[in-house]
């Protein structure tokens, strides 16, 4: 029937048209302006909430700097940065602390990168789907979720007591490596997954054996996500205090450490002593300030480092 | 492997050159699915067969046979064999990887590595072992002057492959693969992510490739299989039709379906 129709007639919003022509003042139009309205009203809510979202989330930042910088700033001299404290910490400086939280950050990427990266070269490239791919997932996953304080505790039963080294450098930074494991691997799987299949392909059809392609092609391309996540791990581990407290981290030492296996001061657990163990906690507030202001630089710069880096990186590959 | 090439002649589509692959009672799965149906297919020395069917007709699936790449499947299997100068490839003994050096692959749309097109080039024999610097230096420039992008290229051969153009970057692939010495090139639908002048420019180089490798390539446009070839296969749902000298395939074809394919009635 409708066959006999020409393509005009046949377009069924033509044909409503036809019967019930589009007025000004048609029932049909009215509806649709009235629902026009109210829909773009709701668009322009919904809008506004999101962007007060986005807000909120970079002006907490924002907060916590201004309040920190505001409260701190006036410790931040060069003594501060250079001298150990002294008078039951209320004068003096932080360096064996800043010294300390280095040694163990830098320590636990040392540790964590290796390890993290070779887990998720297997995990993304190697290994077969199975009941054993899924145990080893559920254990990364379920890392990442233990709480700090349980590494803490687990690095003392382990490092500082079972194998006998002792509150050091060494067993923090073994610590903070595990906490700090889930991190890197899941920043470098998702780098090897944005990395081309059609490059693999390439690889081998040209001969070359799988370890090859992963080495000299795969990594290299995926080397500006491994980073990140190495940077965004280290900035977690310097910042972390429970798993410290009962490995790498001490209440005051006069010395700074010589070797990995003795005992530091660290930023974050230094903030803790003075706001809470100290005999003149009123006192050292400035003082708390101060480190926590440190402390935050050190994240921020290395962050910082990171970026930098990496967009140099990337500006290379694209050249 | 072993390397003795005997030469046979066929009767059948005529050819006089020396068999180089060939299939036999190929049937491919992936997983359940039996995408390759008992193909007997072979193809000679220094000729260029191509292999022509609608979408989905197993012909790239075909292809990547012939070099195993299938094999990175997991759920993908084979049966039967495919022979290279007289030896099967999925004989358990044999190295995937000097297998793949043997026969080199042009992707569909071009891959370059992120690298520089010097390290593109030179990729494929720094892996196959090759170190010294000036070897590498002189096959790089001979693989660019197989591929015709020496002259264009020469200048800038440390800058990024990734500034090339399509045209070009697909000839740098096509350079990349060479500069390994393959003995057979297996090419899927080279340019169709390219546009005509680049294409013609391929197919210009095919000609003069065919003088010293064995072409095998995969098209969907069959102009492009009768400008380039010298033996035509068409596929149909996983089964080999009819093979044929092009220019007889083309316009005397055996069988309906052929003619039917040719002729734009069903595609």
């Amino acid at each position: 029937m409708d066959m006999e129709r020409t393509a005009s007639e046949t377009d069924l919003f033509q044909t409503d048209r036809r019967k019930r022509p589009m007025e000004k003042d048609s029932p049909f139009k009215k509806m649709a302006g009235a629902g026009l309205r109210r829909r773009k009203a709701l668009q322009s809510a919904v809008f506004f909430l999101i962007r007060l979202a986005a807000v909120i989330n970079g002006a907490a930042l924002f907060v916590i700097l201004f309040f920190m910088v505001k409260n701190g700033i006036g410790a931040i001299n060069w003594t501060f940065l250079t001298q150990p404290p002294i008078d039951s910490m209320t004068r003096g400086g932080i360096l064996p602390c800043i010294v300390g939280t280095l040694a163990l950050s830098l320590g636990a990427i040392v540790i964590a990168m290796p390890i993290g990266v070779a887990s998720a070269i297997y995990l993304n490239e190697y290994a077969r789907p199975g009941k054993v791919l899924r145990l080893i997932r559920l254990g990364i996953n379920n890392l990442a979720g233990v709480p700090s304080i349980v590494f803490g505790l687990f690095g003392l039963a382990l490092f500082v007591v079972y194998f006998k080294m002792g509150v050091s450098i060494a067993a923090g930074a073994l610590t903070l490596g595990a906490m700090t494991l889930p991190v890197i691997i899941g920043a470098t799987e998702e780098a090897l997954r944005a990395v081309p299949d059609t490059y693999r392909e390439a690889s081998l059809g040209l001969g070359a054996t799988k370890w090859q392609t992963i080495y000299r092609v795969v990594l290299p391309a995926a080397m500006p996500g491994i980073l990140t996540g190495g940077i965004l791990g280290i900035s977690r581990a310097a910042g972390e205090t429970a798993p410290i407290m009962f490995t790498a981290a001490v209440f005051f030492t006069p010395v700074l450490p010589s070797s990995i296996f003795d005992e530091v001061m660290a930023l974050p657990y230094h903030i803790y002593v003075l706001a809470t163990a100290g005999t003149e906690i009123a006192k050292t507030r400035p003082l708390q300030y101060g480190t926590a202001l440190v402390l935050i630089a050190l994240v921020l710069g290395m962050n910082l480092v990171a970026i930098v880096y990496r967009s140099h990186l990337r500006k290379k590959m694209r050249n | 492997m072993s390397q003795t090439t005997e030469a046979v002649k066929i009767p059948d589509p005529g050819s006089e050159r020396p068999l180089k692959m060939a299939s036999e009672h190929l049937n491919f799965f992936y997983g359940d699915f039996e995408a390759l149906h008992d193909v007997n297919l072979e193809f000679y020395e220094n000729e260029v067969t191509a292999l022509i069917g609608p979408s989905g007709c197993g012909k790239s699936t075909y292809l990547r046979c012939l070099n195993r790449m299938n094999d990175l499947i997991p759920i993908s299997r084979v049966e039967g064999k495919i022979l290279l100068d007289g030896d099967d490839i999925y004989a358990p003994d044999v190295d995937v990887v000097s297998l793949r050096s043997r026969i080199g692959m042009v992707f569909q749309k071009p891959n370059p590595f992120p690298k520089t097109i010097f390290e593109n080039i030179a990729y494929g024999m720094k892996v196959n072992g090759l170190r010294k610097k000036s070897e590498i230096e002189a096959r790089v420039e001979q693989s660019l002057l197989q591929a015709a992008l020496w002259d264009e290229v020469k200048d800038r051969l440390d800058d990024t492959a990734l500034g090339l153009s399509g045209g070009q970057q697909q000839r740098l692939c096509i350079a990349r693969a060479l500069a390994v010495e393959p003995e057979v090139l297996l090419m899927d639908e080279p340019c169709s992510a390219l546009d005509p002048i680049a294409t013609q420019k391929i197919e210009e180089l095919i000609h003069q490739l065919k003088e010293l490798y064995t072409i095998i390539i995969v098209t969907h446009n069959m102009q492009q299989a009768a400008r380039v070839s010298d033996i035509t296969a068409f596929f149909y749902l996983g089964k080999l039709i009819e093979i044929g000298v092009t220019d007889t395939l083309f316009t005397r074809p055996k069988l309906k379906q052929t003619e039917d394919y040719i002729t734009g009635r069903f595609g």
